[in-house]
């Protein structure tokens, strides 16, 4: 087995008395997407700028590419790509003058940026741009160009922070694509996101990290598999009265039955048995949907439902 | 002064943003006692007696200090109506939200000149105090230095309200300073015109900062003659055109 | 810090300064030219009436260097606040840098190294102007430059260790206005220091204006003292001290 480029066992971040990141363990193995899946505040961002070489480790054992951040945070750093959460953009500068200037950053010559460059941002979509100013692009090409741009050392491993956050859905999907393209090519992708969809598209595996620590780790399917039911069913019912008297009802033959304001979820290997128990005692639901349990519901189950701010 | 009514609305916004910036106002009482302190006094040692407005040989400090208040009482009005003016049209959107509600444009230009005109005139009051107290004030028409401050203010305020107007990014900000430093550094305020050549004594004249500082130093010794309301005439004109062109503008950039 | 490192933030620099550099021309050689000719041939006249007057030299020759260094210390104090802030607090663009193999203190070095070359550059340019005016009278004025940058460091070093600091730009309009203007003002810029109240020359030794002023003076006049090692040497610990400090606050704000 190859040797795996992020090693990371008792990971901890501490800013003053806050920890955002608790102890956790992961490896990440070369060519796979790995994810991570997180609320807000989870600790998702603290991990990858430790990743990305930014941002000191406090406590436990990194090493990235073999390497030791502390010790080796520029040659590391040279051998990956990096897409902050917020575009970094120049904004002073063309799409151009961005690929050219952050590639002499990294002290490739300016031969070899220019074909680069070029190549990349045709893979982007973004060639007939390469003389604007940053500022009057979309969302979504903003977002690209960072991509394009973290690309432009031919970095092993690259390092997405939430990458579609905020775009809208046909943004998303070129992105994915892209994403999926480069990975198909033996680049290693690491990142995070509050997406399920994303984690599904994109990840081999991924961990969920809830409070700064890892709360699940394995493929979407296993996770599925290991924290969900085989299906979901969605009740609502017209008056609360009905709702609650059909909680008990559905308990017995399910899982897990949650009870909400709006509705209830039953988590169950057989929704139509389900539907049958209410059916025996006259209750009749004014929506039901039947649906495959997704990452969604294994995000939730394992997070929780309060808002973390 | 009926139509001031939209405008009294725009100064309380103004005067409501600033209270949390307070430091910053009272900073620019500072800049011009400063100057004062440097050009005046300092430099003021180095320099023997010079023929003042009435012909009488003064000390250079007496002869610098109306220039000085001229000059900021410009530097106020332009750096109010230019640069914080654009940033609220083009970025801020202070003006578009404005419009919404019943204000209209004119009342947009008249308040951001009143505001400016109303800081204008404390900043120069309390100049004219540090004035009296280095002695530097000879006569009682020194009264009305004030209210020419506030005449220089308007004349430039509206000019530099009408300029921004047209004004497409920062670069063109350059044309403001290179307006205004030679303005500030050649017409009158730190050496007479007689150290120029005769035909460039006329151009400085035709300036509005010429203006005002010989207003200002006219009524700081007390030498007014009947070139004294011209000058004051030539700031009211000047305002007044600077102000109609703005309201125009403003009508049609923010209501096109 | 790696030289490789710095000159391709340097490079950064110049690919956004030639499409711009005629909209910072103006403030950076224009307005210091328009000083010398205002303060040093138009008042300067005035001065000259009293012969010995500035420290014994005429004025052109006594106020070029201190317009040259002052206008440069404006320079590089401008361009080590918003600029500074800018990059990690608008566009993020030190983010990205300290993402590629970049270090902070990569970063911290480039934005003095810009500073460096920006103010050299302004400054070769008056020098020109100013011989040819006549404010340069010995050739070892040709070290007024090193002096001017070196200057400019001492100012830009904490300068710009301090704004990495910030979260917005409020305080540095009053850095501006309280601390660089009044170091303008009376740093032996205008007038000499000796003719500052005795309470106040103390203060004006503080100041690495004074210093730098000092330097380029003897340079331009080419009357060299035993009390320039002295002046170096401060200005130099202004730029140790400035540079440890950013070594400090660069990595702490982009590598948290």
């Amino acid at each position: 087995m190859l040797e795996s480029l992020v090693d990371a066992t008792g990971l901890t971040k501490r800013f003053g008395s806050f920890t955002a990141v608790s102890g956790i363990d992961f490896h990440v193995q070369p060519g796979e997407a790995f994810g991570m899946l997180g609320p807000n505040g989870a600790g998702k961002s603290s991990t990858m700028r430790m990743i990305g070489c930014v941002s000191p480790v406090t406590e436990g054992h990194l090493r990235i590419l073999g390497m030791d951040p502390a010790v080796d945070g520029p040659a590391i750093r040279a051998r990956i790509g990096s897409v902050p959460q917020e575009d970094t953009l120049d904004t002073e500068m063309s799409v151009w003058d961005n690929m050219v200037t952050y590639g002499r950053y990294f002290g490739i010559s300016h031969a070899l940026i220019r074909e680069r460059a070029d190549e990349l941002l045709r893979f982007f979509q973004l060639i007939d741009r390469r003389d604007d100013k940053v500022d009057p692009l979309s969302g979504g090409m903003k977002r690209r160009l960072t991509v394009a741009r973290a690309l432009i050392n031919q970095p092993e491993m690259v390092l997405l922070d939430e990458p579609t956050t905020g775009l809208d859905p046909q943004a998303r999907h070129l992105l994915w694509e892209r994403l999926y393209q480069l990975k198909r090519s033996g680049v290693t992708l690491v990142l995070t996101t509050h997406y399920m969809d994303e984690a599904e598209q994109l990840c081999d595996r991924l961990v969920i990290m809830d409070r700064g620590r890892i709360v699940a780790e394995g493929s979407p399917r296993e996770l599925i598999d290991r924290h969900a039911t085989r299906e979901v069913v969605e009740l609502r019912f017209a008056s609360t009265e009905e709702q609650e008297r059909s909680v008990p009802l559905l308990e017995p033959g399910s899982p897990r039955v949650e009870s909400l304001t709006d509705r209830v979820l039953v988590y169950t290997s057989d929704g139509e048995a389900a539907l049958g128990l209410l059916a025996e005692h006259a209750l009749q639901p004014t929506s039901v949907l039947v649906r495959r349990s997704s990452l969604e519901d294994v995000f939730l189950l394992l997070t929780g439902r309060q808002l973390e701010e | 002064m009926i139509a001031m009514g939209g405008a009294r609305l725009l100064v309380e916004r103004n005067v409501r943003a600033y209270r949390r910036q307070w430091f910053v106002f009272a900073s620019g009482f500072a800049e011009p006692l400063l100057y004062l302190l440097s050009i005046g006094i300092g430099v003021g040692e180095l320099v023997g007696r010079i023929p003042g407005p009435g012909g009488e040989l003064v000390t250079y400090r007496e002869f610098v200090a109306p220039g000085m208040l001229a000059a900021a009482a410009m530097n106020g009005a332009i750096l109010d109506t230019t640069f914080n003016f654009f940033v609220k049209l083009k970025y801020q959107g202070v003006y578009d939200a404005m419009l919404a509600t019943p204000l209209r444009p004119f009342d947009i230009a008249a308040g951001e000149v009143s505001w400016s005109l109303l800081r204008g005139a404390a900043y120069s009051a309390a100049f004219l105090v540090a004035m009296l107290l280095f002695g530097l004030v000879h006569s009682w028409w020194a009264v009305l230095v004030v209210p020419a401050a506030v005449l220089i203010g308007f004349a430039f305020a509206g000019a530099g309200l009408g300029a921004t107007t047209y004004m497409r990014s920062w670069t063109d900000f350059d044309l403001v300073s290179a307006a205004l430093v030679p303005m500030f550094l050649f017409s009158g305020t730190f050496f007479p015109l007689s150290r120029y050549p005769g035909w460039f004594e006329w151009v400085v004249k035709a300036t509005p900062l010429y203006q005002g500082v010989a207003l200002e130093r006219a009524l700081v010794f007390g030498a007014l003659d009947w070139t004294t309301p011209l000058h004051a005439a030539y700031l009211i004109a000047l305002g007044l055109v600077g102000v109609r062109i703005a309201s125009r503008r403003l009508a049609t950039l923010l209501t096109a | 810090m790696r030289a490789p490192a710095v000159s391709s933030l340097v490079e950064r620099e110049l690919r956004v300064f030639v499409k711009i550099w005629h909209a910072s021309a103006f403030s950076a050689f224009g307005m210091p030219v328009l000083f010398l000719v205002a303060m040093g041939v138009g008042l300067g006249g005035l001065v000259d009436d009293r012969p010995g007057a500035a420290a014994g030299l005429s004025y052109l020759h006594f106020v070029t260097p201190g317009l040259m260094v002052a206008a440069s210390v404006q320079q590089a104090a401008g361009e080590s606040l918003w600029p500074v802030l800018g990059g990690i607090k608008w566009d993020g663009r030190y983010v990205a840098m300290v993402a590629s193999p970049l270090t902070p203190v990569d970063v911290f070095a480039g934005v003095l190294a810009w500073i460096a070359i920006r103010v050299a550059a302004s400054t070769v340019a008056f020098l020109l102007v100013a011989t040819v005016l006549g404010g340069v009278v010995s050739p070892w004025g040709v070290l007024a430059l090193p002096a001017t940058v070196l200057c400019s460091l001492a100012f830009a070093a904490p300068t710009s260790a301090f704004s990495i600091t910030q979260e917005n730009e409020v305080p540095f309009a009053m850095i501006m206005r309280l601390g660089v203007l009044p170091l303008f003002l009376f740093s032996g810029t205008f007038f000499p220091v000796s003719n500052l109240p005795g309470a106040l020359q103390p203060l004006a030794w503080l100041s690495p204006l004074w210093h730098g002023v000092e330097l380029a003076r003897h340079a331009t006049t080419g009357d060299a003292h035993w009390a320039d090692l002295a002046h170096l040497a401060i200005l130099l610990a202004w730029v140790t001290g400035g540079w440890l400090w950013g070594l400090r606050t660069f990595p702490r704000r982009l590598t948290p």
